[in-house]
């Protein structure tokens, strides 16, 4: 290991998101306004900032007003504002325009691409004197003599399939810092580390997430109105299954269109991606996407337990922000502002916590985190995805009172009772789904569209995605659950193939071809699956996702 | 001695090029630009040969616009010395960015040129082999092996069939195949260095070269969309699919 160099920075972003640039970015300008020098870097996985970024999205510019006041002037990639809400109720052959819920009201709020936006903050961090490093993936802590956090190192670089040293080997670095800011988004690999070893969520459960599967398609010109944003429940979606549709118009002639699903589905059956594919070919959709072509595609999951499931955001040696914590406001499915708002609220509690030489866990964000507008809105909207787990009518209902009537002050706060990995029902008891074939111009398959996330990686490394027990796959998943992994993951990693000569089906892991959507880490029924970072610049290279 | 690489700023190997809708050109914005994969080689090498004692100074030069900043940090954290970015935004073309390249390999008194046998953009393969003649130097080009031996270099070119060794006198112009050398990764340390080595930005009127384009664009067109493939059940139902149905053989 002592081969490794090592370099000393105040503070070690993990991830540059929006969460983790914001955290950066607001320390940057504290020692700025406050004349004291504090080093701030930002390790992000992608190849690029915003390389790996993929959301809606309709961006609510409270977060970044907070960091930025003047974001108009700077320039910030925020220019599509929206011009129109519409809210669907699918059935097969139509489409019921329903009232649109006050959470998925945008007024003032702008149509926009959150990898653009990343790639903005990118600059502004490095305008500020932030060290942003793209292409390095973290992928282990490093602790002190007394157990606590004093850094992160970074994966070595041309490391060969077996382990052994490639040619081109490189080994890790080592980061010490005084904070490690874990801001990996949704499911973070060393977050998942570290929440295991400081038992972070002994007191809130496991949570819940959704799956995001999204294309851009070019359309015709005469049917683009940017600005315009559209929201659905109801097709293809059977009813037992919390998820929805987004299609939101960009500039030039691009719309973003995808759909979430939560990941507390029963049926091991489902196939998120092929429910995104019928969900285009829906009369309304087809008309809008027909003569169109699609660019871009990718999928990310979303964390949607909200308030209640929210881990302890502090341990010994730093803290979490954005979606690796869970701040996301799923009633709104936004949570890049809150990203950011959560990024603003940790550099100001870790300023004051290094300006007056404080030792132990930076409490003060939590604290301040509590006292903010992020807090309010959460708890305001924290029982509508749990009012669900009654089934749809019921949990529409719930969700209806809440927001319209009660505005989340019922004085109960519903919980989510099972991880969503022990959500599945065995495929015997599971009414099997048949999906129709793609026709190749509205619909796709896998590998056409992972083809278009521009995913790369190096072939020579040990696979990413590791398994705890090799024999689970074919004990337990196959046999239980038909196995769902070749189901849900969007991007055709998993496979069960059969070899020529043989009656027995072989699990196969196609590793280059993951987005890092984090899916099989969340769903995986024994979590036998453990998702760890590649090498560093591997994965998807999103274009404005 | 002293050695120049020339680094070509292109769209990332790994991102699917897409012509614009209306055909005015290919997709840049917000697509990755990396370094030409093989002026990575190329640098490679340079920076093994500095490594080795054989180079004094490896010099990174690369030319567009500002942005090319990037591709040149990435030169100096690979082991480049120092870095000049010739700055415009002219459409640049072989011709130019040859002429150029010679005027500032004479300036800063290098005796190896470097550069990738083409770059993956416009794969036009000219630019080396014009320094060269600009120059009035010997090439080695599309190399997969390179020595030193005293005042001579030792190549091996990668050509059709097989391979030709040439010995070649110093000072030359070398431009680097896929199989020369596995480029390294820049590390962490490296790139923090990197900020503090020294770019410096000329223009091409500095170096007395207009870098106006010789050639027109007359139309961009994607290749036609893969239509999808099928299954055959053996060997005898292929064979007369080749035949009679995709009329190749
Ligand atoms: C389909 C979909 C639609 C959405 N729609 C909207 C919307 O319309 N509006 C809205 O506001 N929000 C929306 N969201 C949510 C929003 O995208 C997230 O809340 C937001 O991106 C969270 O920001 P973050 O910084 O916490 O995490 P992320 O944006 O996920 O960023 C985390 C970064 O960390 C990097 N990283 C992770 N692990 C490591 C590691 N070990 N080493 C180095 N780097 C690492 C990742 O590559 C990534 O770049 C949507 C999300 C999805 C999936
Ligand atoms: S392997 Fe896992 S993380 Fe990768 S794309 Fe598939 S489900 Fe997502």
């Amino acid at each position: 290991m002592s081969e490794r160099e090592s370099m000393d920075f105040d503070v070690v972003v993990v991830g540059g998101g929006p969460s983790g640039l914001a955290t950066a970015i607001r320390l940057r300008q504290l020692a700025e306004e406050q004349g004291r020098d504090i080093s701030v870097c930002v390790l992000e996985k992608g190849a690029s900032i915003g390389s790996h970024t993929l959301s809606g999205a309709v961006v609510e510019p409270r977060g970044l007003a907070d960091l930025f006041p003047d974001w108009k002037e700077r320039g910030a990639p925020l220019n599509t504002p929206v011009t129109k809400d519409v809210f669907y109720f699918m059935t097969r052959k139509r489409a019921l325009r329903l009232m649109v819920p006050p959470a998925l009201k945008n007024k003032g709020n702008h149509v926009a691409s959150l990898g653009a936006l990343c790639r903005w903050l990118g600059e502004q961090a490095e305008a500020l004197g932030v060290d942003v490093f793209p292409g390095f993936a973290v992928t282990e802590a490093l602790y002190d003599e007394h157990g606590a956090v004093r850094g992160v190192a970074t994966g070595a670089m041309g490391v060969s399939r077996d382990g052994t040293r490639g040619p081109n080997f490189e080994p890790g670095v080592e980061i010490n810092a005084k904070v490690v800011v874990l801001a990996e988004g949704c499911r973070g690999s060393l977050t998942r580390t570290l929440t295991e070893r400081f038992d972070l969520r002994k007191d809130c459960g496991p949570g819940t997430y959704g799956i995001g599967i999204k294309e851009i398609w070019e359309i015709d010109p005469a049917k683009a109105h940017p600005g315009r944003v559209m929201h659905s429940i109801g097709w293809p979606l059977p009813r037992d299954v919390y998820g929805g549709s987004f299609l939101y118009h960009l500039q030039d002639n691009k719309v973003s269109i995808g759909l979430v699903i939560g990941l507390d589905y029963a049926n091991p059956w489902l196939s998120p991606f092929n429910e995104f594919q019928q969900f285009k070919t829906h009369p309304a959709i087809r008309a809008l996407l027909e003569g169109g072509r699609c660019v871009s595609y990718g999928a990310r999951a979303l964390v949607e337990g909200g308030l209640q499931a929210l881990p302890r955001l502090t341990f010994p040696g730093g803290l979490i922000v954005g979606d690796s914590a869970g701040f996301m406001n799923v009633a709104k499915i936004k949570g890049s502002h809150t990203a950011i708002k959560s990024g603003v609220v940790a550099a100001e509690a870790i300023f004051t916590h290094l300006a007056e030489g404080r030792t132990g866990e930076v409490l003060g964000y939590p604290e301040a985190l509590r006292k903010s507008w992020l807090w309010a809105e959460l708890k305001a909207v924290r029982n509508i995805r749990p009012s669900f787990h009654f089934g749809f009518w019921t949990g529409l209902t719930l969700a209806g009172l809440e927001s319209h009537v009660f505005h989340g002050r019922l004085p109960y706060t519903l919980k989510h009772s099972k991880g969503d990995n022990e959500k599945l029902v065995p495929a015997a008891k599971a009414k099997k789904i048949e999906y129709p074939a793609p026709d190749g111009r509205l619909t796709f398959d896998r590998l056409t569209q992972v083809y278009l996330s521009n995913t790369a990686h190096e072939e020579d490394q040990p696979c990413h995605l590791r398994l705890t027990d090799p024999s689970i796959p074919l004990s337990l998943n196959l046999a239980t659950y038909a196995g769902p992994e070749a189901r849900y993951c969007p991007a055709g990693v998993y496979e069960y193939v059969q070899d020529a000569g043989s009656d027995a089906l072989r699990f196969q892991i196609n590793a280059q071809n993951c987005v890092h959507c984090k899916t099989c880490d969340i769903k995986d029924p024994a979590q036998n699956i453990v998702w760890s970072p590649p090498q560093g610049g591997d994965g998807p290279n999103y274009v404005d996702m | 001695m002293k050695a120049m690489v020339a680094v070509k700023r292109v769209i990332d190997y790994n991102v699917k090029i897409r012509v614009r809708s209306d055909g005015s050109g290919v997709e840049t914005a917000g697509v990755k630009m990396s370094m030409n994969p093989f002026d990575e080689i190329a640098l490679e090498e340079a920076v093994r040969l500095k490594e080795a004692g054989t180079v004094s100074e490896v010099i990174a030069v690369s030319m567009g616009a500002s942005a090319c900043q990037e591709t040149l940090r990435t030169a100096l954290a690979v082991g480049a010395d120092r870095a000049i970015l010739v700055e415009t935004d002219a459409d640049l073309q072989p011709l130019a960015v040859s002429r150029m390249l010679s005027v500032l390999a004479k300036r800063e008194e290098v005796s190896l040129l470097f550069l990738g046998k083409q770059a993956i953009d416009d794969d036009a393969n000219q630019t080396g082999q014009m320094a060269a003649g600009f120059l009035g130097w010997p090439q080695g080009t599309f190399l997969s092996s390179l020595k030193v031996d005293g005042t001579h270099l030792v190549v091996e070119r990668e050509v059709d069939g097989g391979l030709e060794s040439l010995r070649l006198a110093i000072p030359a112009v070398l431009t680097a195949d896929l199989r020369l050398n596995e480029p390294r990764y820049a590390s962490l340390p490296n790139i923090m260095k990197a900020k503090k080595k020294p770019l410096e930005t000329v223009t091409p009127a500095d170096l007395g070269v207009d870098p106006a384009p010789r050639l027109k664009v007359l139309s961009l067109a994607e290749p036609p969309a893969r239509a999808g493939g099928i299954r055959v059940p053996d060997v005898a139902t292929l064979v007369a699919k080749l035949h009679s149905e995709a009329k190749v053989i």
